[in-house]
């Protein structure tokens, strides 16, 4: 593997495994890199890889090939990072194994392909330096000026990367990289220059709030694990992700797994903990083997186990894999997981800080709030503090995805506003369709209307306005978004995934979930609404875990700021975006048909008729909305009312 | 699955009933299911009810007490999925498989689940088979994709 | 481990009471003759939460929750309130959704009925077959008697409570938890010589009597005992009645 066994004793080791990172980041010679995160994989990032692999050895060229994780615009990828040593970085957007190919082919030559730039980079800023680090750059920019820089960059331009800060940068499977960005130093100073109070104090001065979605002042749930009855402690770090369309914390695990170590093994020393247990989804394969990977470099170097950096602090980390369940991402739940129970959660009155896993003192964070810990330590509180609003400091990373131009991943200072993230940072509204809501908080969330857009990302401002900041989730809908079908979604998602414990939460989705099923079927009845708001009150008030607590946001938000699409289901049996399959029709425009009988043969249930030459008909009473040949028609003529 | 081929999984966890959910994944990794005289075996040895073991099994979906199919199809029902079209994409495949969510194909060839969410939003909707993750799919591309692991 | 029991004050409804520190809050009030309905709680078994029906408000510290008390553990000073508002339109909900797993339950309908709910909205659950999930039968079963033959199954609307692979090997037909249903849906029959716990079809014979002929209880759940207690084999050769006589 990468680094060969050398034990690192103190400062001078440290140094110099942080040359030997040096020297991978910025080699002499060519370099590419494929951003191998699973969404670049699930966009054919592996198969580019291995097309320029294949390239390099057939033409025998002198170029290292390396891979990184997802530097955020996920939009583009495959992405591939090129360093010419001398030039600027470029990264190449919407790669191929063809267009790889024919880039190496360009490189050698010493050309390069200006189209496919996404953007070019001539510094990089790192927390852990007082400068940044420019690179060396000779005579001119040679036809480069046409990629714009990074920080031009409609999609990069706003954002402000802590939690990120390594991401799409180094190998995560190198922690000579994570070293050469400044990683592990920070470590270093706490060991060797900090009492536990002072990080403490630290982390509570800085304003840091759960990134998990609680949002609780991180700092004051330390002290407390710190001050409670106990000599055996544990620190968790909470990779259970489970918010559908929320994906930060696997990018944080697959693109820098050691910041979640360093920070972890920071707030195990300020609080007393020698045992530390990562619980990750097992739906994330290539995150749980990337933190596996790390875990066991940072053992080798003796950055985790007996005498950390000489320190006398010892710490060991074990991987806990999730089993599918949704709600083992609430905190007791997962402590139950972890103990080898099943993922139900525990009565509240007892403080998990006090009695957590078996019964001791057990402080649990997510991912991105321990990721967050060393740039905190490192820059210290008040330079935190002053990112951020009043109640909310620091950034956050929010997974933009839905019917938005720019999909990704991105770190903003909060405060920002949906209207900003929406129309600066994710490009607007795809195909010019109207924007209709941003769903935020994942299940636990609700929906924002555009009424609202002006709203800054903040815990508290979100919360009032009837969703939460969760985990960082934003879904933006459109005009072609049925809100009850939202509602209807994320009520059928949280019937599933409830434990089943509590009356409140196991029926009051299940007969949320039925009201919402019979509304999009046509079968909805007045005083549906009025009984959803009194199942959603209760279900609400009387559930023991967040997850049966918010379990009724995406209906009641949706009821508050879009009643008249319910309304219109339930009194004109119509579906307003067109689609809840029992409310819309499918038609075939006989002025747009071509006959070409595509539809018809794809057809499951042999529904369309239509001779050669004359425009197609979809018998109605054997359609099955499936939506078919809507699809495969190749001019469109398909339309759904 | 052998007793010594269980003794190793169980070695491996240190015969701790605190790690039954890691010993029971890997007994799915290996076997495909869990296979009830495993799990009699898992019991007696770690020292706990069949019935603790039985509740882990239906409570996690990552477990399955039937046999999966050989290839192993998930479509992504996450939000950001949802929206750009995973109902019809699963549906599709429904019909072609002739199976419903959750289901294994009689030649037990294909098992059909669903997922959410895998973190690929900005690619939906997505379908991850035997671990490879398929992305901006629609209809035609999910149904021919099936073809290529028949 | 603690020799001394400490008191703690609070308040219930404005008046003031006293318990053990750490006791839960709702047998304390049963006590004091507070009426709050309940249908998982039962002192012989660990509190749950599961049915959501005593949930009263509790204010500590100046901050006001809902809790259940089944499982919230008295401190002095807080001031519990068992039929505010809040609660009794919580309370209502939660006995609709459970009338609609059992509607047949005299006891929850007569609960139902003290707070203004005559039946409930929601379709009925076939399937449930008067079960309310409150998990007293699991309970019994595993912490009082030990046999461990049934647990919950699956998770969400789909839970259910049934023995390990629908096999009823681990049943020693006890009848703890025919007894413990407060909605009275496991059915313990004996024809002849066997005994059925009819909910988990478990069929056992009966050991007859040494002296009367009688058969008094499952030859299964007698070696059982024998085995836990390790008593001697000739322990249960005479029923309760003529080992009594027997004195």
């Amino acid at each position: 593997m990468k680094g060969e066994g050398m034990r690192v004793r103190g400062l001078d080791d440290l140094i110099k495994l942080r040359e030997k990172g040096l020297k991978r980041l910025y080699p002499d010679k060519i370099k590419m890199t494929v951003e191998m995160a699973t969404c670049g994989i699930s966009a054919g990032a592996h198969h580019v890889y291995e097309a320029i692999k294949d390239r390099i050895r057939e033409r025998k060229l002198d170029i290292t090939l390396a891979k990184s994780g997802c530097i955020g615009f996920c939009q583009r990828e495959p992405l591939v990072d090129v360093w010419i040593p001398g030039k600027p970085r470029i990264i190449y957007q919407e790669m191929t194994p063809e267009k790889g190919v024919e880039l190496i082919d360009l490189i050698a030559k010493g050309d390069l392909q200006k189209e496919w730039g996404l953007c070019r980079t001539e510094e990089e800023v790192i927390f852990f330096e007082d400068e940044p680090r420019r690179y060396t750059i000779e005579s001119g920019l040679e036809g480069r000026e046409d990629i714009s820089l990074y920080q031009d960059v409609e999609f990069y331009k706003k954002q402000f990367k802590i939690a990120l800060r390594n991401c799409g940068y180094i190998d995560p499977e190198s922690i000579d990289e994570y070293t050469a960005r400044g990683g592990y130093f920070t470590l270093h100073k706490v060991l060797h220059e900090m009492k536990p109070d002072e990080i403490i104090n630290e982390v509570k001065r800085s304003g840091l709030r759960g990134r998990g979605g609680a949002g609780f002042l991180t700092g004051r749930k330390w002290e407390s694990c710190q001050k409670a009855r106990g000599d055996r402690k544990y620190v968790v770090c909470n990779a259970d992700e489970g918010d559908p369309g929320a994906y930060m914390d696997r990018s944080v695990l697959e693109g820098d797994p050691h910041s979640v170590l360093e920070g972890m093994i920071i707030g195990a020393y300020a609080i007393g903990a020698h045992e530390g247990y990562i619980y990750v989804r097992n739906e994330y394969p290539l995150a749980v083997k990337n933190i596996g990977v790390a875990i066991k470099q940072a053992e080798e170097k003796g950055l985790l186990g007996k005498d950390i950096l000489g320190s006398g602090f010892d710490f060991t980390v074990k991987i806990n894999k999730g089993g599918g369940a949704f709600v083992a991402g609430e905190s007791t739940a997962l402590m139950a997981s972890i103990e080898g129970y099943v993922a139900e959660p525990r009565a509240k009155h007892i403080h998990t800080v006090e009695s957590g896993l078996w019964d001791r003192p057990t402080n649990l964070n997510n991912v991105e709030t321990w990721a967050n810990v060393p740039v905190i330590i490192e820059k210290g509180a008040d330079w935190f503090s002053k990112i951020g609003t009043e109640g909310s400091k620091g950034t956050k990373i929010f997974s933009l995805v839905g019917k938005i131009n720019n999909t990704g991943l991105i770190e903003v200072p909060m405060g920002m506003t949906l209207r900003e993230i929406v129309y600066e940072i994710g490009g607007g509204i795809p195909d010019g369709k109207r924007f209709k809501a941003v769903q935020t908080g994942g299940p636990s969330g609700g929906c924002i209307p555009e009424a609202l857009l002006d709203l800054p990302v903040d815990f508290d401002a979100l919360t009032e306005a009837g969703s939460m900041m969760g985990s960082g989730g934003m879904i933006v809908m459109d005009e072609s978004t049925c809100m009850v079908d939202v509602a209807k979604y994320f009520t059928d998602f949280l019937k599933d995934e409830s434990c089943g414990k509590c009356t409140s939460c196991r029926d009051g989705t299940l007969r949320m979930y039925e009201i919402l099923d019979r509304i999009t079927k046509g079968e909805g009845k007045e005083g549906d609404i009025e009984l959803l708001e009194e199942i959603g009150w209760a279900t609400t008030e009387a559930s023991l875990c967040a997850l049966g607590g918010t379990a009724a946001n995406p209906v009641l938000s949706t009821i508050r700021y879009f009643r008249d699409e319910y309304e219109a289901h339930i009194r004109d049996k119509r579906c307003p975006a067109g689609v809840c399959p029992a409310l819309i029709t499918y038609t075939i425009d006989p002025e747009a048909c071509i006959a070409c009988g595509k539809c018809k043969k794809e057809c499951p249930t042999k529904a369309i008729t239509g001779k050669k030459k004359v425009p197609h008909e979809i018998d109605q009473a054997k359609c099955i909305k499936c939506g078919t040949c809507k699809e495969v028609c190749p001019v469109d003529a398909v339309k759904v009312k | 699955m052998t007793s010594a081929q269980l003794e190793k999984i169980l070695k491996r966890h240190d015969h701790q009933s605190s790690n039954v959910l890691a010993i029971l994944q890997d007994i799915q990794a290996s076997e495909n299911y869990l296979p009830r005289k495993t799990l009699d075996e898992v019991a007696e040895k770690l020292n706990i009810s069949l019935a603790r073991i039985y509740k882990l099994a239906t409570f996690y979906r990552a477990l399955s007490l039937t046999p999966k199919g050989r290839h192993l199809v998930n479509v992504c029902m996450g939000t950001a999925c949802h929206v750009r079209g995973a109902r019809m994409v699963l549906e599709r495949l429904e019909r072609d498989l002739g199976v419903q969510e959750g289901g294994t194909t009689q030649d037990l060839n294909f098992s059909l689940d669903t997922v959410r969410c895998v973190g690929c939003c900005s690619l939906g909707p997505v379908v991850v088979i035997d671990g490879e993750i398929y992305g901006r799919l629609n209809q035609e591309k999910a149904s021919k994709l099936l073809k290529d692991y028949s | 481990m603690m020799s001394e029991k400490e008191l703690v004050r609070f308040q219930i409804d404005g008046l003031e009471v006293e318990a053990e520190k750490g006791q839960m809050l709702l047998p304390v009030a049963l006590e004091y003759g507070f009426e709050i309905p309940h249908l998982c709680y039962h002192e012989a078994v660990s509190p749950y939460g599961a049915c959501r029906l005593c949930l009263v408000e509790v204010t500590k510290r100046g901050r006001t929750r809902m809790t259940t008390s089944c499982n919230y553990p008295v401190d002095a000073g807080i001031e519990v309130a068992t039929a505010t508002e809040n609660v009794l339109r919580a309370r209502r909900m939660m006995l609709e959704l459970i009338l609609a797993r059992a509607p047949h339950s005299e006891r929850i309908l007569a609960m139902a009925r003290s707070v203004g709910v005559e039946g409930t909205r929601f379709p009925i659950i076939e399937e449930a077959e008067d079960c309310i999930l409150c998990g007293l039968c699991e309970r019994v079963c595993r912490e009082v008697v030990g046999a461990n033959a049934i647990t919950f199954v699956n998770r969400g609307d789909k839970r259910e409570v049934t023995p390990p692979f629908w096999d009823p090997i681990a049943c020693i037909a006890c009848g703890a938890c025919v007894y413990i249903c407060p909605t009275d849906c496991i059915k313990m029959e004996e024809r002849g010589d066997e005994r059925t716990i009819v909910r988990w079809k478990r069929t056992l014979k009966m050991q007859p009597c040494k002296s009367c002929g009688k058969p008094f209880a499952p030859l299964f759940q007698l070696n059982w005992i024998i085995d836990q207690v390790q008593l001697p084999k000739d322990f249960f050769e005479l029923c309760p009645v003529c080992r009594k006589q027997k004195k």
